[in-house]
């Protein structure tokens, strides 16, 4: 799960993270008031969207007085801001953290990541910040330094200086970056987090050490136990159907092609996605509908590959192993017949009763296309989008 | 032989009277596993399954000789369970259980390097199918009758694949001698590279297919192993071509950060090395056959 920046920052800040002032606002009129709270003569308007590269993207605004702030304030809410992260339809900004701002002496990355080599969560910094981790290690990959943390004593001190002399702090600002590095770990660790961005993390131009921008994700495995972390959910930030595909147990993915997938099991499910690349089509959707697949969540899947318009036919592939391939069939003729699926549904089944599954597909009146081969169902919903795409532009003829 | 697991071991179910651990503990015992009892805390002393139920590991160990565990433990739980199985000198521990935090396996982990790495349970899952040896035991949730005994290692992340390759293994005639499901979670209990290590040993495996997919760090170090150190033939598929960067594929391992987690560059990884690629999933059988030919 991922959350906003200003709320990233009140929960580093918690910690012992420096941040600079700020405020939320909903509307232009707030977010003018806002402005008006912090005093000075320069403020920053940032939309709260879960996406990085917002200011490339024309979401962050600099403001010199409150005019200015209530008028990029108008401009910002509401709008759909596309970055390179969200995909043409982008994010819809529906809130504005409005911060003073911060004269900058320089600007270094900081973050904190579960490495999975090492199992461990490790500190990944450099003093070339400014820019992502990832063209940081094309450009300047000796500036990178990783330290991983034991996760029986936590972070050490030294730890944290060894990294405040690598990032080039020096005595003045030693105390203070080591303080803000263990702030960051112990939220990582007490939060459950999975990521902590501090991108960038600056030297100010009196010296001080701030958290300028703030990304979080958590481990959604762990949010039963972080209640205060679920509560910081935007739903508005999620694409619907994954979030309703969410909300009932399925776990699922749109993509751009027009075969939409419904399978049990997320490798099985990869795996017949790649199966139909390799047979020349493009998977709509990733969709694993777990091990049960009985008929209500077989229905469910149908509901939830068919609200993608672009898909112009279905392929189930389902392996029964504890269940069985008759009782699997029964409810996707179930689910099909309340449904009135509109696009041509290739169904292959295989393992336990496969002989039985099969003549049950075959003996109904459904109109389906049965597979007994992963290759051979990849190739007949190619075959079918293919078929059903023409035959509907022509009918729009 | 197989690896770790014949119908002699002497198996408890860690999180035995539950639902899910009933269910599957039947369908263990059922296919011929040794399973000797089980542990839920508080029911010491009841029978369950026709079998004795024990409070703690350590006291099952203690009256049975349990050798393996399985834990059907839910996830706010598991991480405790599978340390204390380690603790009570559990040899191999299969954990089912989808959901563990990440922070509780990365824990589980430090606690297990407490023991000298001789003495140390090997843990396969979390969030795995489990391990089989055909016709002799299995312990977790696999359909026993889709695998046939023979002489091909297998390991793979996924469930349902890992099926679907036995059966298209078996469709052929070709059997299996151990396949160990080593889970699709950021942080496994054990690796591809482990796997290979007892394959390599093991006589009665001549040919090692890993299933693979995009995220993580372990099937390229699987691929450095099998370079530099095995003599057997290893097979790869790697699931996920066709999966967008950053995005979580159902499992919550299977997600491309950073650089060579995607399939198109594990597939090269994995061919530098000297393993054979399987490119299509619909090909587990053929390119088995084809592989053992040639031996």
């Amino acid at each position: 799960m991922d959350i906003h920046e200003y709320q990233a920052k009140a929960l580093l800040s918690e910690f012992g993270m420096p941040i600079a002032r700020g405020g939320i606002a909903y509307s232009p009129e707030q977010a003018a008031y806002r402005a008006k709270e912090l005093g000075g003569d320069k403020w920053v308007v940032k939309a709260q969207i879960h996406s990085g590269a917002r200011g490339k993207a024309g979401g962050i605004k600099i403001c010199a007085t409150e005019n200015e702030v209530l008028e990029a304030a108008n401009e910002l809410l509401g709008r759909r801001l596309v970055t390179n992260q969200t995909g043409p339809q982008g994010k819809l900004v529906g809130r504005l953290y409005i911060e003073e701002a911060t004269a900058i002496e320089r600007e270094i990355y900081l973050a904190f990541v579960l490495d999975r080599d090492s199992e461990r969560i490790m500190c990944v910094a450099s003093a070339a910040g400014g820019m992502d981790i990832e063209e940081i290690a094309e450009s300047q990959p000796d500036s990178i330094v990783r330290v991983p943390i034991e996760p029986a004593v936590g972070m050490q001190d030294f730890q944290a200086r060894e990294i405040a002399f690598a990032l080039g702090m020096d005595a003045t600002q030693l105390a203070e970056s080591v303080k803000a590095l263990k702030a960051c770990y112990r939220a990582f660790r007490d939060l459950d987090a999975t990521m902590v961005e501090i991108n960038p993390l600056v030297v100010t131009s009196d010296g001080r050490i701030i958290a300028l921008d703030a990304k979080m994700g958590f481990d959604d495995n762990a949010l039963f136990r972080r209640p205060q972390i679920s509560e910081l959910r935007d739903k508005s930030q999620e694409d619907p159907r994954e979030m309703n595909a969410a909300d009932r147990g399925l776990s699922y993915v749109g993509l751009d092609g027009n075969i939409g997938c419904i399978i049990n099991g997320a490798g099985l499910a990869m795996a017949t996605m790649d199966m139909i690349k390799h047979v020349g089509g493009e998977p709509a959707n990733f969709l694993d509908i777990g091990g049960g697949a009985s008929p209500e969540r077989v229905a469910k899947a149908f509901n939830l590959v068919l609200s993608d318009e672009g898909v112009d036919a279905i392929l189930v592939n389902i392996f029964a192993g504890i269940n069985r391939c008759d009782w699997v069939a029964e409810g996707v003729i179930q689910a099909m017949q309340k449904l009135d699926v509109p696009v041509p549904v290739v169904v292959r089944l295989s393992g336990t009763n496969v002989e039985l599954g099969r003549q049950i597909l075959a003996d109904s009146d459904i109109d389906l296309i049965t597979a007994d081969t992963l290759a051979q169902a990849a190739e007949k919903a190619v075959a079918a989008a293919g078929f059903h795409r023409s035959a509907n532009a022509e009918s729009r003829e | 032989m197989s690896i770790f697991l014949d119908e002699t071991t002497p198996v408890i179910v860690q999180g035995y009277t539950g639902r899910i651990g009933s269910f599957h503990a039947q369908e263990m015992i059922d296919y011929g596993t040794n399973v000797v009892g089980g542990v839920t805390p508080g029911k010491g002393g009841e029978r369950h399954l026709d079998r004795p139920v024990f409070n703690t590991v350590k006291d099952a160990v203690r009256d049975t000789g349990a050798e393996a565990s399985v834990v059907f433990v839910p996830p706010p739980f598991a991480a405790d369970a599978i340390m204390e199985a380690a603790d009570a000198g559990i040899r191999f521990c299969v954990c089912v259980t989808d959901g563990i935090p990440a922070q509780d396996m990365m824990r589980v982990k430090r606690y297990m390097r407490r023991y000298k790495r001789e003495e140390r349970m090997t843990l396969t899952g979390p969030n795995c199918a489990g391990t089989i040896s055909p016709g002799k035991a299995m312990m977790g949730i696999m359909p026993g009758h889709i695998y046939m005994p023979g002489n091909v290692g297998l390991i793979g992340r996924s469930g349902t694949l890992g099926y679907e390759a036995a059966s298209q293994m078996k469709a052929m005639g070709i059997g299996i001698s151990t396949g160990v499901g080593i889970g699709g979670d950021p942080i496994n209990g054990s690796s591809f590279l482990d796997h290979l290590e007892r394959f390599e040993q093991d006589p009665e495996t001549h040919l090692v297919v890993m299933i693979g997919e995009i995220g993580g760090p372990q099937e390229a170090r699987a691929a450095a192993y099998v370079r530099d150190h095995m003599k057997k033939p290893v097979l790869a598929y790697i699931a996920g071509l066709t999966a967008p960067k950053g995005r979580t594929m159902g499992h919550a391992g299977a997600i491309v950060t950073s650089v060579g987690e995607s399939a198109a560059e594990k597939v090269e990884i994995l061919r530098e090395a000297g393993v054979g690629i399987i490119v299509r999933p619909s090909e587990f059988g053929n390119a088995v056959a084809e592989a053992l030919t040639k031996l």
